[in-house]
């Protein structure tokens, strides 16, 4: 009985010691969650889930001040991709953080635009071009399409537009789901 | 202008699940005909019975699940897992146990995973097992041949047994039931008795046999009848085979794994191991190799990975039948098996075109 | 001599449907009112105008340069103005526009100037591959790659191995088969040509068995070479895909992503080459080509000699087929063709097949049922893939698993939809995945490229803040330190202001002493 006591004990400290030594010497520094959750998600920075930018959501997130189905941009392969690597159950979209829509791109109406630089400030990306009384205009190739330039231009002078299909970035569509053929 | 825009290709060949299935039961006709023959008429009703079932409730199954009637039924898979069935169980099993089994096997077994294609498990073989476990005494009560037997039931007889268990007047069920050769042989030899001595005794002509009353069971090569039945299987699996609805992988690796370890065991030890002939040839190996591992849906996919599937069945066939506790035991095999398939999909792919390996 | 042949896994065997085409010689097409030229029809970046609308162009002129290195020049097929030059619908799968030239012709086809090569020998082998890139010769096969890059080793590889594929193996199409029937001194010439190009040593021209005219005509025109082997292959589909040809051929893979080239072997199409010919020894571009017009939608089916850009419905009615009344119309073969939008989409240089399905007569739509696992797909790939699993990762969206498991080898050549007994589309699984993948692919790096300049301007920011605030925290150190030197320069005036007070006063006191003094001086006398 002692004896039994006794192994037990010292194999419980012994363990301890060691799982307390691991814990010390493999510490992994920073918070690989964050990185992990920030890279899933798409990099727009519009503020739409509420944080202001992606970063803070991953951290909210992580820290469990979040639900993973706030971000309009990322659409549901972004929440399917987060349910995967947090292991939890997929949601739908929060309707209250917006509605998944098409891609688009800010383009800038030279003839209305007045140089006020509003726009490049508000711009999460940097993505505009311009100078104070010079003429603005978007880099298409970094628009990632927030929409936080419109409400600060002051003459409404920035569309959205639906990035069109052109043969390079045409795909060929996912066959449908035999169920909504015939069987299965 | 109106045109279709399907992709290519636009033209598919002539394969159909329906060709496969079909081809499944021309091929099984030449074995079903020599247990028949040996065995009497249960087996015919026993089929019938597990068919019915299985086409109503897969019916059923799909009503209730919303899905298209047609395409399904009509490909034939309920109508193989439901012949299978029929012939693992014994040909008189009463009524009841052959449409529960069937039941299980269609509607737990298959729909409940999602349907045609979607089983990890081979359905027949799953009903099979309940069955075993649950009514072990109907699946235990085998029949011995007929032109050996002074006792057994004609077709009216059979049907008759088979739905009311009423047999006929001058018939008790001890005398119409026997063990199988390959449960007798275990029987024995878990006894001590040798092969020589179990087969000097039952081995005897029919003369000599009437005169002790026991059935000689074994034949020339494996349990007698059985041979016959066995060899109509192998027709039919090489039949398959050349038409190319089953693959050569499995039926190979599963005869020639359990034919290499039974040798190996024959040779070491052959007064308490059966020839490995006989093992091939008695009980439901070469239905087991040829059609019932073989079922697509439930076998490894890549042609390595068959080998390894198949060698697996053989091993575990001859394992549980000399140490386990059932004297045949390609259902328990083969589900074992498929316990392992996803791990030898994994690591059994094939060298890819272009590739150094 | 028979060579010996090695096999490649799987391939099917569909019916070949190869005599309907083959009664007729081949014809001449009708010169169309119109030609659409589309500026992207081959491999690499699209060709750039060189004509603007109004231009009269004769026949064989350039109208479109070469855009880049692996690129195509393109020219006028025939002679005419042109009518416009902008977006118009091309045939592509997805049924979008892109850029083309339209033509309207003149009906005179009046050539432009021809440069014949006497004897291509002298000519060194870039100078060669260089006419061949201004005749704009891409692969005719089907895949359109510029065919003087094909012809170029580079500096350190030998060729060993010239192949002529002159395979086809896909049912229906016959062009190729009966220009080799008709031309095939042409092929032979070609081959010439680009065997001095490549310096190549040895010359094999594969035909499949199941063409023994062009299998007499070649291997009589080829007599004279010793160095020219025809060989004979088994039919078989997908034989012709140069990868699988190649191991038919010589026993060695290609290795995956890579090229044959890096085997000392390259493969020409036997059109491709009939087209090197045209350039060098006639000094023509590549204008026109056989085009093989089947199927059930026409009711004379045959090969037609067709000028680059001629619409599809113009052949189909030369073929005694009604366009209004067809169900389906493919460019290219049934196992890998694309299915056209409309009708009246010009053919371009990789055209090889026109399959026109009247709309009674279409084949009938087989169900899909779920994937029954039975390893037919896995037993027909050439590529030996896993066909089953990679669609059942891309249904599941695993689609790195099924990048793994090697999609990116896929030659889409249609052999495991076609033995599928289930029916399953599988191919259009695949073609959607790599798409897909390519489209992760680059979103993700937008959104690392978004992510870094996001936090780029973060940093600016944060840096600008930081400059401001140590600027004003400095100006008011620097106003702190004036405020301090004027207190200082007060108290020194102020100081300096008591002085002189002090020392006025002192005068004054003396002077007042002084006055007094005197008062008293005067007072006394």
């Amino acid at each position: 009985m002692l004896s039994a006591i006794l192994s037990l004990s010292l194999l419980a400290l012994g363990l301890g010691l060691l799982l307390g030594f691991a814990a010390i010497r493999f510490k992994v520094e920073g918070d690989p969650l964050v990185d992990k959750i920030d890279a899933l998600l798409p990099q727009t920075q519009c503020g739409q889930c509420s944080y202001p930018g992606c970063r803070p959501y991953a951290t909210a997130i992580a820290n469990d001040e979040a639900d993973i189905n706030q971000c309009p941009p990322g659409g549901e392969a972004t929440i399917h991709a987060l349910a995967d690597l947090l292991d939890r159950d997929p949601k739908p979209l929060n309707p209250e953080n917006g509605e998944v829509k098409e891609k688009m791109l800010a383009v800038i109406d030279e003839q209305t635009c007045i140089g006020c630089t509003l726009c490049i400030q508000a711009c999460p990306v940097d993505a505009i071009l311009g100078a104070a009384k010079q003429m603005h205009t978007v880099i298409a190739d970094e628009c990632t399409g927030c929409e936080l330039c419109l409400p600060p231009c002051p003459v409404d002078c920035i569309d959205m537009v639906v990035i069109g299909q052109d043969i390079l970035t045409w795909k060929w569509p996912a066959p449908p789901e035999p169920s909504e053929e015939t069987a299965s | 202008m109106d045109l279709h825009t399907t992709t290519s290709p636009h033209n598919t060949g002539p394969n159909s699940v329906t060709l496969l299935m079909l081809r499944v039961i021309i091929a099984l006709i030449p074995g079903i005909a020599a247990y028949i023959w040996f065995f009497g008429w249960g087996l015919a009703i026993n089929i019938s019975i597990a068919i019915t079932t299985a086409l109503l409730s897969e019916a059923l199954v799909l009503k209730w699940r919303q899905r298209p009637i047609k395409p399904f039924l009509s490909d034939g898979s309920a109508v193989v897992t439901a012949t299978l069935l029929a012939l693992a169980i014994p040909p008189l099993a009463p009524w009841w146990v052959t449409v529960i089994g069937t039941l299980f096997a269609i509607v737990i077994a298959k729909h409940l995973y999602g349907g045609l294609g979607f089983n990890p498990f081979n359905p027949a073989m799953i009903g099979y097992v309940m069955l075993l476990i649950s009514f072990p005494r109907e699946m235990t009560s085998w029949i011995p041949l007929i032109s050996l037997s002074d006792i057994s039931l004609n077709f009216k007889e059979s049907l008759v047994y088979i739905f009311t268990q009423q047999l006929p007047p001058s018939v008790t069920l001890d005398a119409l039931t026997e063990a199988t050769p390959l449960d007798t042989l275990k029987t024995h030899l878990n006894m001590g008795n040798t092969v020589a001595e179990v087969r000097a005794q039952l081995g005897l002509d029919e003369e000599t046999s009437r005169l002790l009353s026991v059935t000689p069971i074994f034949g020339d090569v494996g349990g007698k009848g059985w041979e016959w039945i066995n060899g109509g299987f192998l027709l039919g699996g090489l039949w398959l085979i050349y038409k190319k609805v089953i693959g050569w992988q499995i039926p190979l690796a599963v005869i020639g794994s359990l034919s290499t370890i039974a040798l190996l065991f024959f040779l070491f030890d052959n007064d308490h191991n059966a020839s490995p002939l006989f093992h091939l040839f008695s009980g439901a190996i070469i239905l087991g190799a040829f059609f019932i591992a073989t079922d697509p849906v439930t076998a490894a996919a890549s042609p390595r990975g068959r080998l390894v599937y198949g060698a697996g069945i053989g091993v575990l066939i001859y394992v549980i039948r000399s140490w386990g506790g059932y004297p045949d035991s390609i259902a328990f095999a083969v589900l074992l098996m498929n316990m392992v398939v996803p791990i030898i999909d994994h690591y059994f792919k094939p060298r890819v075109f272009g590739h150094r390996n | 001599m028979s060579r010996r042949l090695w096999r490649f896994n799987g391939g099917v065997h569909p019916s070949q449907h190869k005599y309907e085409s083959t009664r007729n010689a081949i014809g001449q097409a009708l010169l169309p009112k119109q030609l659409t030229l589309p500026l992207h029809q081959h491999i690499g970046e699209p060709a750039e105008p060189l004509v603007q609308v109004g231009d009269h162009v004769l026949k064989g002129q350039q109208i479109a340069r070469a855009n880049g290195y692996v690129s195509a020049p393109i020219h006028a097929p025939s002679s005419g103005t042109i009518a416009a030059i902008g977006e118009y619908p091309i045939p592509h799968p997805s049924g979008l526009s892109a850029d083309c030239i339209i033509i309207d012709t003149d009906g005179e086809d009046r050539w432009g100037e021809r440069l014949a090569i006497a004897d291509y020998k002298e000519l060194s082998p870039s100078a060669l591959r260089n006419l061949i890139r201004e005749a704009g010769i891409v692969g005719l096969g089907g895949a359109g790659f510029p065919s003087y890059i094909k012809l170029n080793p580079g500096h350190d590889k030998v060729i060993k191995t010239l192949i002529l594929n002159g395979v086809e193996c896909e049912p229906y199409i016959t062009c190729d088969d009966m220009l080799m029937r008709e031309r095939p001194e042409q092929v032979i010439a070609g081959l010439n040509v680009a065997r001095h190009a490549l310096q190549a040593e040895q010359c094999i021209i594969a035909i499949e068995n199941n063409k023994p005219e062009a299998w007499d005509a070649i291997n009589a025109a080829a007599q004279d070479y010793d160095y020219i082997e025809v060989v004979r292959v088994p039919t078989l589909y997908p034989q012709g895909s140069e990868k699988q040809l190649v191991k038919v051929l010589t026993g060695k893979e290609v290795p995956s992503n890579g090229l044959s080239l890096q085997i000392g072997v390259v493969s020409i199409n036997v059109g491709t080459s009939a087209a090197i010919y045209r350039a060098i020894f006639e000094g023509e571009p590549l204008l026109s080509r056989i085009i093989t017009v089947s199927g059930s939608g026409v009711d004379t089916a045959r090969n037609l000699e067709t000028l680059i850009g001629t619409a599809m419905d113009e052949l189909v009615r030369q073929c005694d087929g009604d366009p209004e009344q067809l169900g389906k119309l493919i460019m290219g073969g049934p196992m890998m063709g694309f299915a056209m939008h409309r009708t009246d989409l010009p053919v371009i240089k990789t055209t090889n097949c026109i399959l026109s399905h009247h709309r009674e007569q279409m084949p009938k739509q087989k169900p899909v049922l779920p994937c029954i696992r039975c390893g037919a797909c896995m037993d027909a790939c050439p590529v030996e893939l896993l066909p089953q699993q990679l669609y059942w990762f891309t249904r599941s969206d695993e689609l790195d698993k099924a990048q793994d498991h090697d999609l990116f080898d896929c030659i889409e050549c249609g052999c495991c939809s076609y033995v599928c007994p289930s029916n399953i589309p599988l191919v259009q699984y695949y073609r959607y995945a790599k798409g897909e993948i390519w489209i992760r692919e680059r979103e993700r790096e937008k959104a690392e490229q978004a992510r870094k300049r996001f936090e780029f301007r973060q940093d600016r920011i944060e840096r600008r803040k930081a400059e401001h605030g140590a600027r004003r925290k400095q100006k008011q150190d620097g106003s702190k330190k004036r405020d301090d030197k004027r207190a200082e320069i007060q108290a020194a005036v102020e100081r300096a202001q008591q002085r002189r007070d002090q020392a006025m006063q002192q005068a004054g006191q003396r002077q007042t002493e002084r006055k007094q003094g005197d008062d008293k001086d005067n007072t006394l006398q």
